[in-house]
């Protein structure tokens, strides 16, 4: 079937099976190859991807479900002028990575954590988690790094509402 | 100031984030347009003859360009007189489920899938052979013409007298599970063989000793072979070098003379990958009530799974580092090794010294039990001295330096030990259905353990004055680059973003040895330490002739990476400028660094856990280690390793096994069942710093990769046990899950049998009449 | 990893859905977040030849207040659960047990009516439901009807959904009885329940202690005869026939049914 997904803001379309995984029409169509894919029971989290500003696992979407949808991946949450996302950056600042697979994945599934909990504990951001395996760090980093980055976030926004007042 | 020892963030990230790393099912290279997808059929059966293979069906299916099977490897070595020889793939039998029968090479991978399924093989069933107790009794075995399924054994049982002169002999047997190393990453390859060569792109710990695993599987010289490690996404010691697969990968692209990648699925990967521990143990402990260790003997199995592989070696080094931290009277160890029809077993983050170290601690607590003695008094009367320095073990292992008290006292403070038993004592006396549990853990462990084979480093400094380091070390998430460019900028200061640091690919690093061992630091960053020197001596040499005085007179001021007159600024020549006179090739320095001997760092860690007593469930609520790996290069780096080492740690006291059925059917064989440890089960951990630094090297560091793991394990397992030993448990295995607590509570209250002694006959504890030892037997 | 390929249609309006259903039998199956399906067709242990879409049926998700109960779009998705204010406030055990299922990811696409018509005793709605005596309501060809919760899980992963009919809507009564407590007890966060409990008032229903979510109607009993907490959890696993498995014994999971009924019964008092 045909299908046409909006990926980092660029549309991709393609002919594919009907039973095509998003994860693998991420990068083997659209030739993003920074989702990667670890397991096959939607359990490791590696191929969390954003689908219209949600985390989700691309590994259990078929590409039909995401057709007309938005997704961005690792590659497309850098600014435009190349400036690392906030949640990059303190995965950068604190180790939150050594050999780098579940790093899009767990990146990903921060940017979506704090999204809905702009303010999480250390325990939220365990739970936020859960469906993301590292097998790297023991995830001290990570956790760091999510926090930095609420932290960073939260200052950002305490100086926008200085300055505006 | 010196930039070692500085935290450091890593030069590796910004692409690792922004763009993903290039792992090898990322490659989108010309050399591999068109290449065609393989899909392994595997074997539902632990232990089977095949008695027919019909690929028929599956050659007519969408998309099939080929099906490979056994008969198809007539151009590859066989394997001579070796009995227990492992195939590339399985020829007339099959010893373990997930074995590869038979390749299916399709267009595209979704085809594969599709065709795999058709492949239709007949197997006759042949007994199962699941424990080592299956394999011990060797009523089937694995390989014909062997007489057993013994693959190795070793060691002498402890003297007659060892044990005399006891107060207390406790004997017990346990068990180290069987674990998956589940790297991210799962296995995946890719292969081309154009112009009578071969290049394999691999998911390795090892370039250059895939390329001799591949040479001598496929009959062909090493230089028409280049292997080159893109991106790897974990290793843990389960990628080293090539196995059967990935060289099946390499022989079918030569075979059918197109390029071919594979990726195996995770399923395929618990499987198909590795195992790792898998060691049965009977420890034996004895000593005096003042709290002295008198004699220990441990005796073990190693299931090496279906073929020898690396089980029997690491055996061989659970023995090495039996005695642990400990300076006893008599330490030794037996072993054997044996086949099962399961997955291969062979390095797993630890290789051999997890087990040991689980073994001796939990010996040492059991001891310290029996006598009413804190376990913490007890090691702390047992460990060798500070001044022993080289000791030399009965094993023959010779550690290098080391503080083993000091470790202890220190991660005791850091976690308020004290306070820790009050709050204990206080659970207890108001009975709280969640109790508190610590486990304290000393470890020493062996890195570097092959330092003979060395490392290799060449450095190329040139006329731009940016530096190439070319090194045998093969990092998969532990930050090389950035450490070894420290090293280099610290030598010769070159800005560490004009250092590129080029590992994993045999062409341009024909020899090396790779990351394993916790090896790296001081072998390959030793290399390129050694490689800085010398471009800074041969550049020294270079500019007394350029500016025309001598070698003596010559000072490097490593602010501006020039040398000049002693004093005199104005004579300064860059690098760069004296790299350009040097020749075509700047300045380069070829080091194969060999110490004489490995290092061995050493720990203490505490680990808090509550238990719900009412549930069985344990949870790590605290964890506090000191790991002493020697001097510490970049805080960042070496954190990071002791928190990945940690979790694995915990996860086998707390979480994963590997199990198999009684017909040798894995049962954990996905993620949603094999429990890998996720954040959520972890807290933040506590680390304290110590650094005593060892001579074997220049740098003055050991390995930090695998000490976490050693030290976390026997830490979190003895807590959970301490956390219910007042119910009277005195022992249970790893990994400790809610069933296996309860039960073990269960049996504390069981009702009485007419024979007495624990229920579980797992131990034997012998009290000694003060006038000379006399058994009784049970 | 990969299905087994089948015919991917989609679903425009709820009577599509149906006639797409109706053409096809039981070589369909609807396809809504997909967290149950999917893994499943991804390991080929279901290989429908159809797949019907009913992604597009956004108007299957709602949380409503319907004045004596709350209806709920069987495409209403756990996320959406989890957070709904209106759900906090009137069926909170729901609220809860929805934030329990998976993981964050797994949430945002999972709904309520593909885990219920999946009925996976070890899942974390079907008991929760079971507990909140839910009314569900089915759209067929012959029209709709209203299966109770009681009868609406029949066995592993079988429902009284014929192959034809849509779950369009749960319709969970307002609770008489404030109290209320979900239990899931795991060896990991992210797995599902070795045993899980769920309560509301007097309500007190098992996840995976049988082949369907049951309740446990000893306990019930006891409780209307004026038996304690503890009392009334001594009889938590009568009726059930809970696995054995790598997890748990049988007689694990009965001690464990039994421990988290009565911290549940505890919970929910201290809530009601």
């Amino acid at each position: 079937m045909k299908v046409t997904v909006t990926v980092n803001g660029a549309e991709v379309a393609a002919e594919v099976e009907d039973r095509m995984l998003l994860v693998h029409y991420l990068r083997e169509v659209a030739g993003l190859t920074a989702t990667n894919i670890g397991c096959d029971t939607t359990s490791c989290g590696a191929c969390t991807i954003l689908l219209d500003g949600e985390s989700v696992k691309s590994c259990t979407v078929l590409t039909a479900q995401a057709d007309g949808h938005q997704v961005v991946t690792a590659e497309g949450l850098a600014s435009p002028d190349g400036e690392m996302h906030p949640v990059q950056r303190a995965f950068r600042a604190e180790h939150g990575l050594q050999c780098g697979f579940c790093t899009p994945g767990m990146v990903l599934a921060a940017v979506s954590l704090l999204r809905e909990n702009p303010h999480p504990t250390e325990q939220d951001v365990r739970s936020g988690l859960e469906g993301n395996l590292c097998r790297c760090t023991g995830y001290h980093n990570i956790v760091r790094a999510v926090l930095a980055a609420a932290g960073e976030t939260a200052a950002q926004q305490t100086a926008v509402g200085e300055a505006a007042q | 100031m010196s930039i070692l020892g500085t935290r450091v963030v890593r030069t590796e990230d910004p692409r690792l984030l922004t763009a993903g790393g290039t792992y090898t099912d990322d490659l989108r290279l010309p050399e591999l347009a068109g290449a065609g997808r393989i899909t392994f059929v595997r074997s539902p059966m632990a232990h089977a003859r095949i008695t027919g293979i019909d690929t028929s069906a599956a050659r007519k299916a969408p998309g099939v360009i080929a099906v490979l099977t056994a008969s198809d490897l007539d151009d590859v070595p066989s394997a001579g007189d070796n009995p227990t020889a492992e195939p590339l793939l399985a020829a007339g039998r099959v010893r373990y489920v997930g074995e590869a029968v038979a390749i299916v090479v399709t267009e595209d991978s979704y085809q594969g899938e599709d065709a795999a399924e058709l492949v239709s093989v007949d197997y006759e069933p042949l007994p199962a052979v699941v424990t080592i107790g299956d394999a011990l009794a060797g009523s089937t075995l694995l390989f014909d013409g062997t007489g057993s399924n013994l693959a190795a054994a070793g060691g002498d049982p402890a003297p007659d007298d060892a044990f005399s002169g006891c107060d207390v002999v406790i004997e017990r047997r346990i068990v180290n599970q069987r674990l998956a190393p589940v790297p991210l990453e799962v296995r995946a390859a890719a292969a081309r063989w154009a112009d009578g060569r071969l290049t394999l792109w691999v998911s390795t710990q090892n370039a250059q000793l895939a390329r001799g695993a591949l040479a001598g599987s496929l009959g062909l010289p090493e230089a028409a072979i280049r292997v080159i490690a893109p991106d790897v996404g974990g290793g843990f010691g389960a990628k080293i070098a090539a196995e059967r697969d990935s060289i099946a990968v390499a022989w079918a692209a030569k075979r059918l003379s197109r390029p071919l990648r594979w990726v195996e699925t995770r399923n395929e990967n618990l499987m198909g990958m590795v195992h790792g521990r898998a060691q049965q143990h009977i420890i034996k402990i004895g000593g005096t009530r003042d709290g002295r260790i008198r004699a220990y003997h441990l005796d073990l199995v190693q299931d090496c799974g279906a073929y020898p592989r690396f089980g029997p070696f690491l055996a061989t080094l659970t023995k090495l580092m039996a005695s642990g931290v400990y300076d006893i009277g008599y330490a030794g160890a037996t072993f054997r090794a044996v086949v099962t029809t399961t997955t291969p077993v062979s390095a797993y983050r630890g290789a051999g010294r997890p087990e040991a170290t689980a073994a001796i601690e939990r010996a040492v607590d059991l001891f310290a039990a029996e006598i009413g003695m804190d376990p913490v008094e007890v090691r702390r009367r047992n460990v060798v001295p500070p001044d022993a320095f080289p000791y030399t073990t009965q094993s023959g292992a010779v550690y290098d330096s080391g503080d083993y008290a000091a470790a202890l006292d220190k991660v005791l403070a850091a976690a308020g030990y004290a306070g820790l038993r009050a709050e204990q004592a206080r659970r207890r006396e108001r009975g709280d259905p969640a109790q508190l549990g610590i486990g304290v853990s000393c470890y020493v462990e062996i890195t570097a353990g092959d330092a003979p084979l060395g490392e290799t480093s060449r450095l190329v400094v040139d006329a731009t004055g940016a530096a190439t380091v070319y090194t045998g070390s093969s990092a998969h998430g532990q930050g090389h680059q950035t450490a070894f460019a420290m090293l280099v900028s610290d030598e010769l200061g070159i800005p560490m973003d004009r250092i590129t640091v080029i590992h994993g690919d045999t062409d341009a690093v024909p020899k090396g040895v790779g990351t394993y061992a916790s090896r790296s630091l001081q072998l390959g960053g030793s290399a390129v330490h050694q490689a800085a020197v010398e471009v800074k001596d041969k550049a020294r040499d270079l500019a007394a002739g350029m500016i025309e005085a001598s070698e003596a007179d010559l000072e490097f001021d490593v602010s501006r990476g020039a040398w000049q007159v002693r004093g005199d600024p104005e004579t300064a020549l860059t690098l760069a400028a004296i790299a350009e006179r040097a020749g075509p090739d700047g300045l380069v320095a070829d080091v194969d660094f060999r110490p004489d001997s490995p290092t061995f760092p050493f720990g203490a860690h505490v680990a808090v856990v509550e238990v719900d007593t009412e549930t069985g469930k344990a949870t790590l609520i605290r964890h506090v280690t000191v790991d002493d790996a020697g001097k510490v290069l970049n805080p960042v780096l070496a954190e990071g390793q002791r928190h990945g080492g940690i979790a694995q740690g915990v996860a086998q006291a707390l979480l994963e096994e590997m199990l198999y059925d009684a017909d040798g059917n894995p049962l954990t064989a996905t993620l949603a069942d094999y429990s890998a440890i996720t954040a959520t089960e972890l807290p933040s951990f506590e680390l304290i710093g110590m650094e005593t630094p060892t001579t074997v090297n220049p740098l003055g560091v050991k390995g930090i990769g695998e000490a976490g793991t050693i030290g976390a394990a026997p830490a979190v397992q003895s807590a959970v046990i301490d956390a219910v030993a007042h119910l009277g448990v005195r022992h249970i295995d790893m990994p400790a899950t809610p069933v296996r607590v309860w039960t073990a509570i269960r049996e504390c209250y069981s009702e009485p049998t007419s024979e007495p002694g624990p229920s579980d006959p797992g131990e034997r504890s012998v009290q000694m009449a003060p006038a000379g030892p006399s058994r009784v037997s049970e | 990893m990969i299905p087994a390929p089948f015919t991917y249609q989609r679903a425009s309006s709820i009577e599509e859905a149906l006639e797409m259903a109706a053409e096809h039998g039981e070589d369909a199956k609807f396809l809504a977040g997909g967290h149950s399906l999917l893994p499943l067709m991804k390991l080929r242990l279901a290989q429908p030849e159809v797949l019907i879409d009913l992604g597009p049926l956004r108007d299957l998700s709602y949380i409503r207040d319907g004045g004596d109960h709350i209806a709920i779009g069987a495409l209403t998705r756990h996320h959406d659960l989890q957070h709904s204010d209106v759900l906090a406030e009137a069926v909170p055990l729901l609220a809860h047990a929805s934030g329990q299922v998976g993981d964050p990811q797994i949430r945002h696409r999972g709904t309520i009516g593909g885990s219920l018509a999946h009925s996976d005793p070890a899942s974390d709605l079907p008991a929760t439901i079971l507990a909140l005596d839910a009314t569900l309501v089915a759209r067929g060809p012959s029209g709709t009807r209203q299966i109770a919760a009681a009868d609406f899980f029949q066995g592993l992963f079988e429902t009284a959904l014929e192959p034809d009919e849509l779950l369009t809507e749960i319709r969970v009564p307002k609770p008489a009885a404030a109290g209320w407590s979900f239990q899931k007890f795991t060896k990991r966060a992210i797995d599902w329940a070795i045993v899980g409990v769920a309560v509301q008032g007097g309500s007190v229903a098992l996840v995976n202690m049988a082949q369907t979510p049951v309740r446990a109607a000893a306990v019930e009993r006891a409780l209307v005869g004026g038996a304690s907490a503890g009392e009334a959890a001594a009889h938590a696993a009568e009726g059930t026939s809970p696995a054995d498995d790598i997890n748990a014994t049988s007689a694990y999971r009965q001690h464990l049914a039994r421990v988290l009924v009565t911290r549940a019964l505890q919970e929910a008092a201290a809530r009601g």
